[in-house]
């Protein structure tokens, strides 16, 4: 077995890492609206939310393609804002993987903050904290598990990602070459043994993550009374 | 001493909740009535939780709710103590303490951290985590986090409601001393007229989302009209005595009312304390005569102040004046033809010893009428 070409590797975790932290910061008011909105528009947002998982990568990526491409009112805006396209590049990669794993990161953090409810919130307010104050102070570390779910889920759906980037980044080396494609380049060029390097590091890499989530979730309930 | 005001409506598909009642910036009031009569509703409107509530909230000159106004609750400096506790299960007992204690550091502070801490008894339990308390020990610390929020009115739901009758006659106590120790008004919501009866200053009754009766706790608890409020069992009266001699040997106490002796279960207090007792309707009985050789060991000399036969019910109230004090007695209207009760008339009425109470907490003198 010769030693794997470990740049997608990188780029891939990279991506992943990124995405995550910036489905964090989108995520996390779209899965309190959607916890605590009596509005009749909630069906629309948890289904347009929920899309990413049911529809198959190709329309999706051929969508974001459309929407992304220099000739689109975004990506035209992105062209002339930063002189490069949004297709075919990283950040392109970022904004497909957000959207694809959009899913992942507001189903577990809505499920947490309708776990939490209105009541410690109720209780924070009547002790005189400011809602965002109640939000650091009480609902996050009492959704801490939603949180971790989500991040993991997050993370990890965002390595195993195929369709979207090959469709939106196609398989540029060191841009958007992730560990999926390389691998799906080796398969299709019979080079199994590179195959099976990369493909046995995510296996267990993922293994792990899950493994340390469940541990770590069984080691530590939080209990609410 | 500001004054709490409303006048606020709010409106379900099967209730509406319809109340103008001012409540007094000083000591406690109950807000009684049966479970779904709207008593933690109007709670929560004072406290800004129910947002479709419509009219006027008012603290002192500061207007909570008006017509294009409304404050958010964590601005309103309201205390709430829910039956629940809801103490933050990821805080130890002084980290929910510290919670309070730290966002109230702008507010007038008229007592200490340590203060609240010594009068509730809360240090041994500072290490301990939200879900390691007792019931007890969770609303204690409920109690003492709502008091370091420094409220300048405290609205407390049912806090005793989930404990069982030990536990309640732990925290009653405590409870009594808040108004005079930490300067605080409560609003005491409760279906309890035991809680009633040894905590309140005045009643606010609750029937069916409006308010049925409002006043002093004894005139109010005597209004006959109010049996439904009150519920049929445990409709009765209150009346204030001082303890008079302790017998430790029987187990009993006597307790001066007007003139009239009551024996009841002992009682832990000093002789020449206050305390209120709590009769009800039903466990009075009527006697023309000082009957002889009965176990009852209250006999009181009693004028018949009116006769309320119910309609449609084998029953009548007898509404009675011991001593300036009144008693409430229930009894069959049958008895009523065959004794001839009318206003006016002398009887004995019994009460047995075991139908009272089994705590009673110290009133001061003028508190307690």
């Amino acid at each position: 077995m010769e030693l794997p070409d470990l740049g997608p590797l990188w780029l891939t975790v990279r991506l992943a890492a990124i995405t995550t932290l910036v489905l964090l910061v989108i995520g996390t008011p779209i899965a309190w609206w959607l916890a605590f909105t009596r509005s009749r528009m909630k069906p629309v947002v948890e289904a347009v939310t929920a899309l990413p998982l049911v529809l198959p990568p190709t329309v999706l990526g051929f969508y974001l393609l459309v929407f992304l491409s220099p000739n689109s009112l975004l990506g035209g805006w992105w062209l002339s804002a930063t002189g490069s396209t949004l297709t075919f590049s990283f950040t392109g990669l970022i904004v497909a993987s957000a959207i694809y794993s959009l899913p992942f990161m507001v189903q577990p953090l809505q499920g947490a903050f309708e776990g939490v409810g209105r009541v410690p919130l109720e209780a924070a307010a009547s002790l005189r904290a400011t809602p965002l104050d109640a939000f650091f102070s009480v609902a996050t570390p009492m959704a801490i598990r939603g949180y971790l779910t989500a991040t993991v889920l997050t993370f990890a759906h965002t390595i195993g990602e195929f369709g979207v980037v090959l469709m939106v980044g196609g398989n540029i080396p060191g841009r958007t070459k992730v560990v999926s494609i390389q691998i799906y380049e080796e398969v299709e060029t019979i080079d199994y043994a590179a195959a099976h390097g990369l493909a046995a590091i995510l296996l267990v890499f993922s293994f792990s993550v899950l493994l340390g989530v469940y541990t770590f979730n069984r080691r530590f309930p939080v209990h609410v009374v | 001493m500001d004054t709490l005001t409303t006048d606020v409506r709010v409106s379900y598909p099967d209730f509406t909740l319809a109340v103008a009642q001012e409540f007094p910036g000083e000591g406690i009031t109950a807000l009684f009535g049966p479970s779904g009569c709207g008593k933690s509703t109007l709670l929560r409107v004072i406290a800004g939780f129910e947002r479709s509530a419509s009219g006027h909230v008012a603290f002192g000159d500061e207007v909570w709710l008006g017509e294009r106004s409304f404050v958010s609750p964590h601005l309103r400096g309201v205390g709430y103590v829910f039956q629940d506790a809801r103490l933050f299960p990821h805080l130890t007992a002084r980290g929910n303490l510290e919670y309070a204690h730290k966002r109230a550091a702008g507010s007038r502070a008229r007592y200490s951290f340590d203060d609240v801490v010594d009068v509730l008894d809360l240090a041994p339990l500072f290490e301990r985590g939200a879900t390691q308390l007792s019931g007890g020990e969770r609303q204690r610390v409920a109690i003492g986090r709502t008091l370091l929020a420094r409220p300048r009115i405290m609205l407390m739901d049912e806090p005793l409601a989930a404990l069982d009758t030990r536990r309640k006659g732990e925290i009653l106590p405590y409870l009594s001393h808040l108004p005079r120790a930490f300067g605080v008004p409560v609003i005491y919501v409760t279906h309890a007229l035991e809680e009633v009866t040894q905590l309140c200053d005045r009643i606010v009754a609750l029937a069916d989302g409006r308010v049925a009766a409002t006043g002093g706790v004894a005139e109010t608890l005597e209004r006959l009209d109010l049996t439904d409020v009150q519920g049929r069992f445990e409709a009765g009266t209150m009346l204030t005595g001082r303890i008079a001699a302790q017998d430790s040997s029987l187990y009993l106490s006597r307790v001066d009312v007007g003139g009239a002796r009551i024996e009841v279960p002992q009682i832990g207090l000093d002789v020449g304390q206050y305390v209120r007792l709590r009769v009800r309707a039903r466990d009075v009985s009527l006697a023309l005569r000082r009957p002889e050789g009965m176990s009852v060991r209250n006999m009181l000399d009693a004028t018949v102040l009116r006769v309320d036969p119910e309609a449609d019910s084998a029953f009548a109230e007898v509404l009675l004046d011991i001593g300036g004090q009144h008693l409430r007695a229930r009894v069959t209207r049958a008895a009523v033809a065959d004794l001839g009760l009318m206003a006016g008339h002398t009887v004995v009425a019994l009460v047995k010893a075991v139908s009272f109470d089994r705590q009673a907490l110290p009133r001061e003198p003028k508190a307690a009428e």
